[in-house]
């Protein structure tokens, strides 16, 4: 029998979730062995694939502070996981107090973990939601108390589309998305790529299928392809790039050369 | 600013170097400069607690911890710190420390950063592991909440259904049931679970009901569909729209059934009502029309050596009935007529049927109809006979039966009605109150009459007449005197027909009268033709023209103004022209029929009486009408062809001529084959004669040369 819309999926943590997975690339322990399992399987085609994971932490933590700086104190975080240190709220409520922030996330775990991290926090929540449902996010309590659509918004989709499968319109679901934001709001992007991985694409290809493996298959897209997310927005300086040369606070040429796996970048729209 | 090479810059490079050693093994998302920011107080912690008077291992144990706390948690980074505390420590901190005891003082401070890094690391880890774990519980309550009120819906959609919901186990035992199927099957919760599903079979189910069954139960179907009926407690049928879906568990393995019953009794009943209604006569309950062709349509199509036997029932007389008795009478004739007949087709296979009027059919089937269709029709006979009483009077009713028998597959229902409507008839005109079996010949005739009749009218509109003449001699000089125009019909398919194929067809439908005038203008137009060549100096005088008029014509108001107008369009004497006549036509004749033929025979034209001597002839009566020549029938003459005749019929044949003589009448004789007729007729004393003899029938130009022959010779 067909299982109805509104029941929600049953949760199974007999299996990798890509957030807990995430969580321990970054030295957390917010994870079951199921995670570490094929969190260490992947590694053992790209071990420097915690340098990417930090990399993206470090850019969206540049970007938000970035964001802040252009006046903006609205964030909509998709795909926003676990939040074990340096999220969103920390970054941007630092620079500006006061500023609002929700975390969208499908994986119920991962909402109800940040749930407990935002309890005292007035001015940040979480919704259960997914990116490919843009009216559910935009029509959420919780988007609806803390975001006013008709202002600036900074939209992070960081480390997310690239577990969206082209079948399933991502590039929809974005510019649905952009279309309900006001002008002047801003995307901030990161997304997997073969382009700038410090190994042979086959070796690389092995860490891919390990997230095959487990039902969240991560679909790795070129440069132009990343680009075409950016459909609407004018690029940000220095535009697409990979992440340690976005708008770098210290020499990019000292970071690790994982760093510089996949793209970064930041758009607005006019 | 710090002083270089001072205390504090000393510090600083401390830090610098042990921020540099342990930044790239954490996952912090700030920048080594921040980081180095971060580490900078523990470094003046761990310089204080180098030099300190006595040794403090909490404080070395907090810098540990604060290592977690800045997003250390790799044991690499204590590993590195340890490294950079153990070769740097002592050489920016210690000042001018005795080195002994600096050193003795760094690796105790070493060892409890260790513990204090291990702790807080445990901590750490285990409070990550609670959070993690309550998130999943707290996420799974979520789910399991939702998915309570998610079956409460289910329970609710399930209980509040209209329609009958049942699910039982594969071997049939049923394990729910709702409401509403407690309810169609007038059975409790607990009695409807108490039976298998295999159970309910009913003597109406559909042959294919319980294979789909078996098929879904196996694994082999997904679903099906059918109409069934199931017995309920009280006897009495319940009727459903029943679709049963097989429902399978997570991995495809088949695990129950579904059903879903609608309950389409009354609706059943009411398609039942209505449809009885369509298909029977309201009058007498039996039967009707359409019924009737379905059942016979059935018999027809029905498998090899079946066959079936019909019989078509009209009522004697019944109009009469209605006439006199009126409507209601007859209405109650026909329900008891229905009634006993409905009596004689009792046996499987048999059917009465009412198609409306007095006409009704018995239909009989099977391998042995030859038999049983006589029996039928001998018991319908039988029915028949004890008179009706309608009214208080006893009515006697007699019917005429035509009965086809045969076997399935050859003919279409219509042809076999068709069939037995003509054999009917002929029973009928046979006098009625018997049954006529059908003959394939009568039928054929009457089939081919029917066709010709429909097709009269085209073939005058499309030219299929034609008329062919045959020459009238004049006995004492062997001239030829004129000619009978005859007309013939060259039908596409049947080749020429005479006049005795189509003029009753004709007289019947009243398309006689435009034939007729066509066959007068053709006649008339052709006689002109004939003067013309032969001018009308001959001595033998002009060549006549003899034209038929049929009884129907005789009635037609228009007959004397077409005659003449056909005569003056032509520019042909009405002298020219013989119009016949058949004697039974005028037969009781009054005046006013006679009219117009006295009108015509004023003006000239001659009135033949064709025929004479085959019917009743009043001799007396030959006086009043206005006839100028006698045609004396064939069967006079055909005596004459032997030699020597029948003494009688010369008498005879003398006799009439004298009389008609006598009477100023002309005599024509018919059927002239043998000279020696021809010369026993002149003896006899009769003007003119037509027969094979002289010619048979003709073009015109035919007679054209006999004409010659006859002005030459």
């Amino acid at each position: 029998m067909e299982r109805p819309a509104w029941a929600p999926r049953s949760i199974d943590i007999s299996v990798p979730s890509v957030s807990r997975i995430y969580d321990f690339y970054l030295g957390g322990s917010h994870n079951f062995e199921v995670d570490r399992e094929a969190a260490r399987k992947a590694l053992e085609f790209m071990p420097g694939l915690p340098k990417i994971m930090q990399a993206n932490r470090a850019f969206m933590r540049r970007a938000v502070r970035f964001a802040a700086g252009e006046g903006i104190t609205q964030f909509l975080d998709i795909g926003s996981g676990i939040p074990t240190f340096g999220n969103v709220h920390e970054v941007a409520q630092a620079v500006r107090p006061g500023a609002r922030v929700v975390y969208v996330d499908h994986d119920p775990v991962a909402v109800a973990h940040s749930q407990a991290v935002l309890e005292d926090n007035a001015d940040a929540d979480v919704v259960n939601a997914d990116l490919l449902k843009p009216r559910e996010i935009l029509s959420s309590p919780q988007v609806e108390r803390l975001i006013d659509v008709n202002r600036p918004v900074a939209l992070l989709l960081v480390a997310i589309l690239h577990f969206v499968e082209d079948a399933d319109d991502p590039y929809g679901a974005v510019a649905e998305l952009r279309d309900a934001l006001a002008p002047g709001s801003l995307i901030v992007l990161t997304h997997a790529s073969y382009e700038g991985i410090p190994l042979p694409a086959e070796r690389a290809g092995g860490a891919v299928d390990v997230y095959k493996d487990i039902r969240n298959p991560l679909i790795m897209r070129s440069r132009d392809e990343i680009a075409r997310f950016f459909e609407g927005y004018d690029m940000v300086e220095p535009g697409l790039v990979p992440m340690p040369r976005w708008r770098p606070e210290t020499a990019p040429e000292d970071e690790d050369p994982y760093a510089f796996s996949g793209f970064a970048g930041v758009g607005r729209t006019a | 600013m710090a002083e270089p090479d001072g205390p504090e810059d000393r510090l600083r490079r401390f830090a610098t170097i042990w921020s540099r050693a342990v930044f790239p093994v954490t996952s912090t998302s700030s920048t080594r400069p921040e980081f180095e920011g971060q580490l900078l107080p523990l470094a003046r912690r761990l310089s204080e607690a180098l030099r300190a008077r006595a040794f403090d291992q909490e404080e070395a144990k907090a810098v540990g911890a604060a290592l977690v706390g800045a997003h250390c948690t790799d044991p690499e980074a204590l590993s590195r710190t340890l490294d950079c505390v153990d070769a740097y420590l002592v050489l920016y901190c210690g000042h001018d420390g005795d080195p002994e005891h600096l050193r003795a003082r760094s690796a105790r401070l070493q060892h409890a950063m260790a513990a204090g890094f291990a702790q807080a690391l445990r901590e750490r880890t285990l409070a990550e592991q609670e959070a993690i774990a309550q998130a999943a519980l707290k996420a799974q309550g979520v789910v399991a909440q939702a998915l309570h009120a998610s079956e409460a819906r289910f329970r609710a959609v399930f209980e509040g259904a209209a329609i009958g919901i049942g699910i039982a186990d594969l071997d049939g035992n049923v394990l729910q049931v709702n409401g509403a199927l407690t309810r169609m099957f007038g059975l409790t919760d607990q009695k409807l679970r108490s039976r298998n599903a295999k159970e309910w079979t009913h003597p109406d189910d559909a042959p294919q009901t319980w294979r789909l069954y078996e098929e879904l139960v196996r694994g082999q179907r997904e679903h099906y569909h059918v109409e069934k009926a199931f017995y309920r407690p009280d006897g009495t049928v319940l009727w459903t729209n029943l679709t049963v879906s097989l429902l399978r568990d997570a991995d495809g393995a088949p695990r129950y059934q579904l059903a879903l019953m609608e309950d389409t009794t009354e609706r059943r009943l009411l398609n039942l009502r209505l449809r009885y209604e369509a298909t029977h006569d309201a009058l007498t309950g039996l039967p009707n029309r359409s019924f009737f062709f379905e059942r016979l349509e059935k018999a027809l199509s029905a498998g090899p050596g079946q066959r079936f036997g019909l019989c078509y029932l009209d009522l004697d007389g019944f109009k009469t009935v209605n006439d006199s008795l009126g409507h209601a009478a007859g209405d109650r004739l026909l329900v008891e007529v229905a009634d006993r007949l409905q009596a004689c087709a009792t046996a499987p296979g048999e059917m009465v049927a009412r198609l409306g009027g007095d006409e009704f059919v018995a239909l009989t089937t099977g391998p042995d109809t030859a038999h049983e269709v006589d029996e039928l029709a001998g018991r319908i006979m039988n029915a028949l006979l004890a008179p009706i009483s309608i009214d208080g009077r006893e009515l006697t009713v007699r019917g005429s039966i035509g009965i086809v028998e045969g076997p399935a597959g050859e003919r279409s229902p219509a042809e076999v009605l068709r069939s037995a409507d003509i054999t009917m008839y002929r029973a009928k005109s046979a006098g009625g109150n018997r049954f006529e079996l059908a003959d394939p010949e009568a039928d054929a005739r009457v089939i081919t009459r029917h066709g010709l009749t429909t097709a009269l009218p085209a073939a005058l509109e499309r030219g299929e007449f034609f008329i062919e003449y045959q020459p009238l001699v004049r006995l004492g000089d062997g001239t030829v005197r004129g000619a009978e125009a005859l007309v013939r019909w060259l039908h596409p398919q049947h080749g020429v027909l005479g006049p005795d194929r189509f003029i009753p067809l004709a007289e019947h439908t009243g398309l006689i009268v435009p034939l007729g005038r066509w066959v007068l203008e053709q006649s008339v137009r052709q006689a002109r033709e004939w003067r013309e060549r032969h001018g009308g100096a001959d001595a033998a005088g002009p060549l006549r023209i003899n034209v038929n008029l049929s009884p129907c014509q005789l009635n037609h108001p228009g007959l004397v103004q077409d005659t003449v107008d056909i005569l003056e369009r032509a520019g042909v004497a009405p002298d020219a022209l013989c119009l016949e006549v058949t004697e039974s036509a005028l037969i009781g004749a009054d005046d006013d029929l006679l009219k117009p033929l006295r009108r015509l025979a004023e003006m000239g034209v001659d009135i033949a009486l064709d025929d004479f001597g085959t019917g009743y002839s009043n001799l007396a009566n030959l006086r009043r009408l206005p006839v100028s020549v006698l045609k004396l029938d064939r069967s006079f003459t055909q005596s004459m062809q032997q030699f020597p005749a029948d003494p009688v019929d010369l008498k005879i044949v003398e006799g009439i001529v004298s009389l008609a003589h006598s009477l100023d009448l002309a005599v024509t004789v018919e059927g002239v084959e043998t000279g020696a007729q021809a010369e026993q007729l002149r003896i006899l004393g009769c003007d003119t004669a037509q027969g094979w003899y002289y010619a048979r029938p003709g073009p015109p130009d035919r007679l054209h040369e006999l004409a010659l022959v006859d002005a030459s010779g």
